[in-house]
């Protein structure tokens, strides 16, 4: 009997907690959209705030959220503000599925926006997809992203990982010629896929090593690439193990040439995980699609500033907190394009239209048979703690397209920094 | 005294009443309470109790174990990592789920078997040392043997959808507490009868049960064989649930909450096991509302782990003779 | 050749910093019987001390310092508060209440520091030497060469040397008769704890800076090498322990280096298994006693 007692309490407990607000998932208009009433918008999204790969990612979704609040104190969009909810899953994929139920069948979050990482976020795909949440600017360059079949709500926002690896490598094709060049990716994904695009451009590398977020020791790798006599060693790596993979090489004295992913590249958190090593990141090459942090004559990075100073706590600014503030531009631009009766699939039909200009150098790709973002980089190298442009912006394709230069100017933010309906 | 340890002593043999009824009443209360609830919750609240089944395999087949026999293991966490890995494989082979998950049990059953022979040998610190290894050997596997299981990244789950008349949480919720009751009342019968007296047997004085004839060491492996398989059976309830597998779900910190869950719930009781499954799913979402109202992401997360950890420590310096006097089923009267 | 003497020199480094905390946890089971499971969390808590202290103060040794007084304390104070009070009818009480300690520590150090990773300085320069063209030892390796070795003397003295060794060995060996002796056996034991926790703190310190930084977690794997090593050396024997050390982190380095890195934490499970089942006193154990504690 005691038994039964406990399950029944054990239930009564479960049912008592759980009489909360419960309503459906369709949505014809924007009044029974879930996360949208007539004076605010619930987004969500997941993130690693803390763990092995929470190191410069733990600025973005802060940042993005200042954006919104920026937004917000001005009028918001079509009258409604936008609500950020931040879950913290710490990269671990296990994690992701559950903050994204929270978000979803709890929270009721209306769409998830900018979920970063590919193994956390490939996992929370076919749940989003059954639940007919839209799933916007993932924060990954993982090609998954890009099934407009197979997903038709995901779109990516990073240029994907080998459309990056191909403009890297042809970077080190002319500038590096005849070197020995290996490869350190981490065990997903995103280094196949960087390395997909690598051997289209440069055939296969010399040798290829893999790492872990898990284990948090790169000495093995990074000694046998330095015992495989490597020259140029290609990172797809997040930044705290492109910090960890550059500070292990040089303590068993090996200095080639890094070349490294742009989700691994930030020279302000890279600085800071190295502490006193940080001089080793000079000549470090890499790419970004973004404006420069340290560019401030560009507009867009004094409205970000000016942003960040009011609404963000004048946190330190980075490339990660530009990249979080143009995820919210992005957004918000998606929003007043779908209007002021906002529905999911509105905004979804809204984002495949596409014709967004922005910070970005090149253009995002969005169409009704593309969901990738960004389509192209620029190089760029390390400089007395600073990244530097090198020559031209790129752009190409995930496939064996040539990698060409991109001519066109970028555009400047409107005047009040929000854009227009 | 005597006369306490005569009630106690009938108290024990008494279950041959209760015996008919119980089980299968409780399994079939549950059933209904079950049904009931995930016609009004929620849907959040019916994926929470969905996850409630898968934990109350696990904790059920460790309160055997622990409760029982006397055995630790700090490793059960790995053994549901076999579990939902097999059924992960499995279905994205076959795309059977109703073979998968006993494919699912039967793998962790063997692994469980091999663990099991060694850990027979094995006593105390020693034997928690060993699981403990086993423990975090999960995400070394999945990324030496990266073609296999993907690595961090872990894999994907094939699944059908739920019939059409069920949401997805209510079929979750129905699968896994079918799961869970067909587990405790096998688990009941199966302590009630002989094997369950030769677990207490064993772990109350191992040189009087040999001299009963009861292997040492066959009983010890037998528990813990039976363990792993509920362990298989709650691993590929959760790889169901979250339609993927990867290792960081199987982290050492879900074996050592196990551990605390069947310790908290009153070791050897399988409503014990119930209240650790609630506890599990419960705690970490109270300490993530606390964390959220306080604005704390800090909170999160670690609230509930210093909670367990307070709770244990207190419950096992409060319980004289440790353990030991949490068991419902023993010595109380020799005190 | 020139790879397997960086490995042979990197094992040995990793392997210093296994022999020191698996002297801390044999000490710990010689004195009362008990593994610490706690030992990696309260050495990572001492360690977020020290970066607390060096981060206010900027000075990397009075961190250093005060993380070892900080493990002094610490390990006092787990014996006084929590472990005493243990039950030692079965061996698993004290397993159980190390582990609710570990889960206390964890969440105490991400409630007050988040669970992000810290960026943990280096006293001295990681780079290597070279020699003969080979990257052999750093300047940090021979630091943690003559800490760990310092250690080893020290207790060495301090066990055999000292009346204050005398008693705790005596009160770890036959508290009733030591009692009756007028040993204050009750506060050996706090000391040996304290010794213990002061030890672990030492390796703590020295193994953190070689991986990703300070995390709340950032000794489990540690710990179970470490365990490893002590159940290598047989858990009585601290100059096993030592030895058991060394060839854990010779092994590590070695099969991390040949066979990937993901490799190492099984070839510590299959290395405790086929000592556990073939010398479950350890390799370097002298006396044959039960494996049963």
């Amino acid at each position: 009997m005691k038994r039964t007692a406990t399950a029944l309490t054990a239930a009564v407990l479960l049912a008592v907690s759980g009489c909360s607000n419960s309503d459906g998932g369709g949505s014809n208009s924007s009044a029974d959209t879930p996360g949208v009433t007539d004076t605010e918008i619930v987004v969500g999204t997941h993130m690693p705030l803390t763990g092995p790969a929470a190191a410069g990612y733990s600025k973005i979704a802060p940042a993005t959220k200042a954006y919104f609040d920026y937004v917000n104190a001005n009028g918001g969009v079509h009258g409604r503000k936008i609500t950020y909810k931040i879950m913290d899953d710490g990269y671990n994929p296990a994690n992701t599925q559950q903050v994204v139920r929270q978000l979803v069948l709890q929270d009721k979050v209306f769409a998830i926006l900018n979920g970063l990482g590919t193994p956390t976020h490939s996992g929370v795909l076919d749940f989003l997809k059954t639940n007919r949440v839209p799933d916007l600017f993932v924060a990954s360059g993982s090609r998954s992203w890009n099934q407009p079949d197979k997903y038709p709500g995901t779109f990516g926002f990073n240029p994907d990982y080998t459309v990056e690896g191909k403009i890297l490598a042809t970077h080190v094709k002319t500038e590096h010629a005849g070197k020995k060049v290996c490869f350190l990716g981490q065990d997903d994904d995103f280094g196949r896929d960087s390395l997909a695009g690598i051997e289209k451009v440069l055939g296969p590398v010399a040798a290829k090593q893999s790492y872990v977020t898990s284990n948090p020791n790169v000495g093995p790798q990074m000694g046998a690439l330095k015992a495989a006599g490597c020259q140029v060693v290609m990172l797809a790596t997040v930044p705290g193990f492109t910090a960890l993979s550059i500070g292990t090489a040089a303590k068993i004295g090996f200095k080639p040439q890094f070349v490294v992913s742009n989700v691994g590249s930030d020279p302000a958190t890279l600085a800071k995980t190295l502490g006193a090593a940080a001089p080793l990141l000079e000549g470090v090459v890499a790419a970004n699609y973004l404006p420069l942090v340290n560019d401030t004559a560009n507009p867009w990075i004094q409205l970000y500033t000016k942003v960040n100073k009011e609404y963000n706590a004048g946190a330190e600014m980075d490339n990660n907190v530009v990249y979080g503030m143009s995820v919210a531009y992005l957004f918000v631009q998606s929003l007043q394009s779908a209007g002021k009766d906002l529905t999911r699939d509105g905004i979804i039909e809204a984002v495949k239209k596409g014709g967004f200009t922005g910070p970005g150098l090149v253009p995002v790709r969005y169409s009704a048979t593309d969901h990738s973002g960004y389509g192209g980089e620029q190089l760029t190298t390390i400089e007395g703690g600073q990244a530097k442009w090198l020559g031209k912006p790129f752009r190409t394709d995930d496939g064996d397209g040539a990698v060409e230069v991109y001519e066109q100017a970028a555009v400047a933010p409107p005047a009040n920094g929000i854009p227009a309906a | 005294m005597t006369v306490v340890r005569d009630r106690v002593t009938t108290r024990i043999a008494s279950p041959p009443m209760r015996r008919r009824l119980s089980p299968l009443l409780v399994v079939v209360a549950g059933a209904a309470i079950v049904v009931a609830l995930t016609y009004t919750l929620p849907p959040f609240r019916t994926y929470q109790l969905a996850t409630v089944g898968a934990y109350l395999c696990v904790t059920a087949g460790l309160t055997v174990l622990t409760g029982l026999n006397g055995q630790l293991s700090l490793g059960h966490g790995a053994l549901m990592a076999t579990g939902a890995y097999t059924l992960a494989l499995w279905q994205n082979k076959f795309n059977l789920l109703a073979v998968g998950i006993v494919v699912a049990v039967l793998v962790t059953t063997a692994v469980g078997a091999v663990i099991g022979l060694a850990a027979a040998r094995l006593r105390g610190p020693y034997l928690a040392g060993l699981t403990l290894a086993v423990a975090v050997v999960v995400p070394s596997i999945t990324s030496t043997f990266d073609e296999t299981f993907n690595s961090d990244q872990g894999l994907s789950v094939i699944l059908n959808p739920p019939p059409e008349s069920l949401t997805v949480e209510q079929w979750q919720a129905w699968l896994c507490w079918g799961a869970a009751l067909v587990t405790v009342f096998v688990l009941a019968l199966l302590t009630r009868g002989r094997f369950g007296r030769d677990m207490r047997a064993v772990r109350d004085d191992e040189t009087a049960a040999r001299l009963a004839g009861i292997s040492i060491a066959r009983t010890q492996v037998a528990a813990f064989v039976v363990s792993a398989a509920c362990a298989g059976l709650g691993g590929a309830l959760f790889a169901v649930m979250a339609q993927s597998v990867s290792p960081g779900a199987f982290p050492l910190t879900l074996s050592l909450f196990l551990l605390m869950a069947i310790v908290i719930g009153g070791l050897g009781r399988l409503s014990g096991a119930l209240i650790g499954a609630v506890l599990l799913v419960a705690l970490p979402a109270v300490a993530h509302e606390i964390g959220e109202a306080a604005g704390s992401q800090r909170l999160e997360g670690n609230l509930a782990l210093t909670f367990f950890g307070v709770v244990l420590v207190v419950v096992m310096l409060a319980a004289p003779g440790g353990l030991a006097s949490l068991r419902p089923f023993k010595k109380k009267g020799h005190r | 050749m020139d790879r397997f003497l960086f490995l042979t020199f990197d094992g040995l480094s990793r392997g210093a910093v296994y022999a020191a905390f698996a002297l801390a946890l044999v000490l710990i089971w010689r004195a009362t019987r008990i593994v610490n499971f706690a030992q990696g969390a309260m050495a990572v808590a001492t360690a977020y001390v020290a970066y607390s202290v060096s981060d206010a103060t900027g000075s990397y040794w009075l961190g250093f310092i005060v993380a070892l007084v900080a493990g002094l304390l610490l390990g006092a104070g787990v014996e006084r508060v929590v472990m005493r009070f243990v039950d030692h009818s079965s061996p698993l009480n004290g397993v159980v209440v190390a582990l609710g300690l570990v889960l206390i520590i964890q969440g105490v150090l991400g409630m007050i520091y988040g669970n992000e990773f810290r960026p943990a300085t280096a006293p001295f320069s990681r780079d290597a030497f070279e020699i003969g063209g080979v990257a052999l030892l750093s300047r940090y390796d021979l630091f943690v060469f003559a800490a760990v070795g310092a250690v080893v003397v020290l207790l060495t003295l301090l066990f055999t040397r000292t009346p204050t060794g005398l008693r705790m060995r005596a009160a770890a060996f036959a508290p009733d008769v030591s009692r009756l002796l007028g040993v204050p056996v009750g506060g050996m034991l706090t000391l040996g704890w304290a010794l213990a926790a002061a030890v672990g703190s030492l390796a703590g310190m020295l193994v953190i800076p070689t991986e990703l930084g300070l995390h709340p977690t950032a000794m489990d794997i540690v710990f179970i090498s470490a365990f490893t090593a002590a159940v290598v050396g047989g858990l009585d024997s601290p100059i096993g322990s030592v030895l058991g050390g060394l060839m854990v982190g010779l092994l590590l380095s070695y099969i991390s280096g040949y066979l990937g890195a993901t490799v190492a934490p099984m070839a510590v499970l299959a290395l405790l298994v086929v000592v556990l089942l073939s010398r479950p006193d350890g390799l370097f154990s002298r006396r044959a006693k039960a494996r049963t504690a």
